[in-house]
């Protein structure tokens, strides 16, 4: 195949009336790509104080059909995901992710909720998980995969309860990936993506059927967030 | 997939006496436009994201090779392999091999128009693998044996009913008088028999809307989390692209996202937009052992340079065939080939030759809406105009029509002739046609009197009205 890339990449040339790039232009573009100069980042987002980007995140996540849940501690967060699934009727029996994230929160306080951490089976009805951003612009979470937080936990359990810090609440894509290049910089200052980046903005959906929205096509039926609006920038 | 572009009328008239069809389009033709129009509406600086978007891939189409090579770079760095295929023949067998070299009995599909461009299901299936489509719409018309009708909404030409009547046939085991008149049964049906088909597949095989140069990621976007499923649970990630897909950055790539929701379903974000990067990680618990990019060149190589480069920065959104009268009229299929619509009235010609498809840049009002609702600024209706001359430069449009064309030529070449005969016919078509005050039929024009009527002139032309009112003028 190598032979179809050295045509393929002829073609290109012969096609831009060119040969290859000589180094100053290889060298204007890697110097391109090393500066993640960000284009422009609308304004809904970008020109909002922390707190109301929070607010903004809540606003277009729940037009999404997402719901969400504001507690001020860690410390209520067990509450309310017991009243969340008493209140739609869903069993008390979750898988957990086992992201250190989710450590802190006392989930012992709420005895019936009957806890197993790790990857999600297809018998999982409901599924928590921690996330690394919420992007207040289009009310979207980001998940990174890792050892802690396996992808599929994000799609087999037909309701899945995220915890969201309102300190990893970010203006936008841009915010969001800034933070996930410094989380991921080595001591080499090479940037080691995640295997997996998911952007989630509500549950899933189809309107593949006579263009009616019908929820829960492959994904979570449900997706609901417990907010914990105790950052110290809010 | 058989194109049947050459058959374009036939296949219009078909469609039109189609009240399925009808009834279907008429339901898309009120969604997407008023979504779109009402997501605009809510992002003011949607025009300026424009701009800066077609920059960026202008940018990189004048750069591609670099581009492709930095991202090869990257995807080996990751653990992945890069494979690249001239023509639909070698992309099959590529994906072919990977797929006998795991032993893969079956694979899932995410949605793919290069897979569709490659008809890769057909392949895999006269060897011995299952292909099965995931997303709801493509995996309706796989079990009809039908092709997409647009390129977002492949089953958009469909109605419920004959969704329910394919899922009883289909779905052999389930109870026979189970109720299925709502969406939201069959939408759960399909989810129950799919989820089986993800957990039990070997290969999962998704497209890429971009392809991120600076990570070697490629990223695509879904609704229902089709996509996801099929890379996350299967032994490999097998990724099919063609060589535009490439973006520099993660910069690049948001702004690029910001557009295609938005004029593709009117949504804000699409629910699902996911990054992949290389194989699972040696501590990850999940993800697919091994990544695969198939890049086809299909003839875009030979775009680059020519008229229809422009035609290279399409992020595939359908906002062009959604806003499309014609489109709207007779729907995905009459287009004979795998991009209907404006697309395809300019993809088809250059990927399959201007004789195969030479009737779909003719199927154009030429209105402009395809070129004003584009997020990428192509002029598709200039494009369709250069494969009108160039059908009529290689003699491949019908005889009467290149001699009645050389004949106004002829006249409008030579304006005091023009206006001359021009005058006469008017007054001749005028004294003839005033008792009904038009005309039915005319000879030589029988086609076009078919579907209207021609008025009969009356009272003066505008050039001679002109004339006269200079002269009287200050």
């Amino acid at each position: 195949m190598s032979e179809a890339r050295a045509q393929i990449l002829g073609a290109i040339r012969r096609s831009l009336k060119r040969g290859p790039l000589d180094a100053p232009q290889r060298a204007e573009i890697a110097a391109r790509l090393a500066a993640h100069d960000r284009n422009l980042v609308p304004a809904r987002a970008a020109s909002l104080d922390h707190a109301g980007q929070v607010d903004l995140f809540q606003r277009m996540a729940e037009e999404v059909e997402t719901t969400l849940t504001r507690v001020a501690s860690a410390a209520e967060v067990p509450a309310a995901v017991a009243d969340y699934l008493s209140q739609k009727n869903l069993p008390a029996r979750l898988v957990m992710t086992p992201d250190p994230q989710l450590d802190d929160i006392p989930w012992g306080t709420r005895p019936m909720l009957e806890i197993r951490r790790g990857r999600a089976e297809v018998t999982d009805q409901v599924g928590i998980t921690g996330c690394f951003a919420g992007i207040a612009e289009t009310g979207t979470l980001m998940l990174i995969s890792g050892p802690e937080s396996p992808t599929r936990n994000n799609f087999l359990p037909d309701t899945h309860i995220i915890v969201l810090r309102g300190e990893q609440v970010a203006a936008s894509y841009e915010e969001g990936w800034s933070r996930l290049r410094a989380a991921r910089r080595a001591a080499d200052g090479n940037v080691d993506l995640p295997r997996t980046v998911n952007f989630i903005t509500g549950p899933s959906r189809t309107a593949d059927i006579e263009q009616r929205l019908e929820l829960g096509a492959h994904g979570p039926r449900r997706l609901h967030i417990v907010l914990v609006d105790d950052g110290p920038a809010s | 997939m058989e194109p049947t572009s050459n058959a374009f009328k036939e296949n219009a008239h078909r469609a039109l006496a189609d009240a399925n069809l009808q009834k279907a389009l008429g339901m898309m033709r009120r969604g997407f436009p008023n979504k779109r129009a009402t997501a605009l509406a809510r992002l003011p600086e949607f025009d300026a994201l424009r701009e800066q978007a077609k920059a960026i891939k202008d940018h990189v189409l004048e750069n591609l090779d670099l581009y492709l090579e930095i991202f090869e770079q990257n995807v080996i760095a990751q653990g992945g392999q890069v494979h690249w295929c001239r023509t639909p023949q070698e992309a099959r067998e590529t994906v072919l091999a990977i797929c006998s070299r795991l032993d893969a009995k079956t694979v899932t599909k995410g949605k793919s128009m290069i897979a569709e461009e490659m008809a890769l299901n057909d392949y895999l299936e006269q060897h011995g693998v299952t292909p099965v489509e995931t997303d709801l719409g493509e995996y309706i018309i796989q079990i009809r044996k039908e092709h997409p009708s647009h390129i977002i909404a492949p089953a958009i030409h469909l109605v419920k009913e004959q969704i329910a009547e394919s899922f009883r046939q289909t779905h052999k085991g389930l109870d026979p008088a189970r109720p299925l008149e709502e969406a939201s049964a069959l939408v759960a049906e399909a989810r129950t028999v799919l989820r089986q088909k993800f957990l039990s597949a070997d290969v999962g095989i998704t497209g890429a809307n971009f392809c991120v140069a600076e990570t070697g990621s490629t990223v695509i976007v879904t609704n229902e989390g089709n996509g996801d499923l099929t890379q996350t649970v299967t032994k490999a990630h097998i990724v099919m692209a063609s060589l535009e897909k490439l973006v520099p950055t993660l910069e690049d790539l948001s702004t690029l996202l910001r557009l295609l929701a938005r004029s593709a379903t009117g949504q804000e974000f699409s629910t699902y937009t996911t990054l992949s990067t290389g194989p699972r990680r040696a501590d990850d618990t999940d993800g697919p052992g091994e990544y695969h990019v198939v890049f086809l060149d299909n003839g875009r190589s030979a775009m680059l340079g020519t008229e229809f480069q422009d035609m290279l920065r399409c992020i595939r959104c359908g906002a062009c065939m959604n806003h499309c009268p014609v489109y709207g009229t007779v729907g995905g299929h009459a287009y004979g080939w795998v991009y209907p619509g404006p697309i395809g009235a300019v993809l088809t010609p250059t990927l399959l030759g201007v004789d195969k498809a030479g009737h779909l840049p003719n199927a154009s009002t030429f209105c402009g809406r395809c070129e004003s609702v584009c997020p990428m600024k192509i002029p598709l209706p200039r494009m369709m105009r250069h494969w009108r001359e160039h059908e009529f430069e290689r003699k491949l449009s019908p005889a009467p029509y290149r001699y009645g064309l050389k004949a106004w030529a002829f006249l409008a070449t030579r304006p005091p002739l023009y206006r001359f005969t021009a005058a006469v016919a008017s007054r001749v078509l005028g004294w003839i046609g005033a008792p009904h005050g038009r005309f039915r039929s005319l000879p030589l024009a029988g086609g076009w009197t078919q579907g209207r009527d021609l008025p009969a002139p009356e009272g003066r032309s505008f050039m001679s009205l002109w004339a006269e009112r200079r002269k009287a003028g200050p």
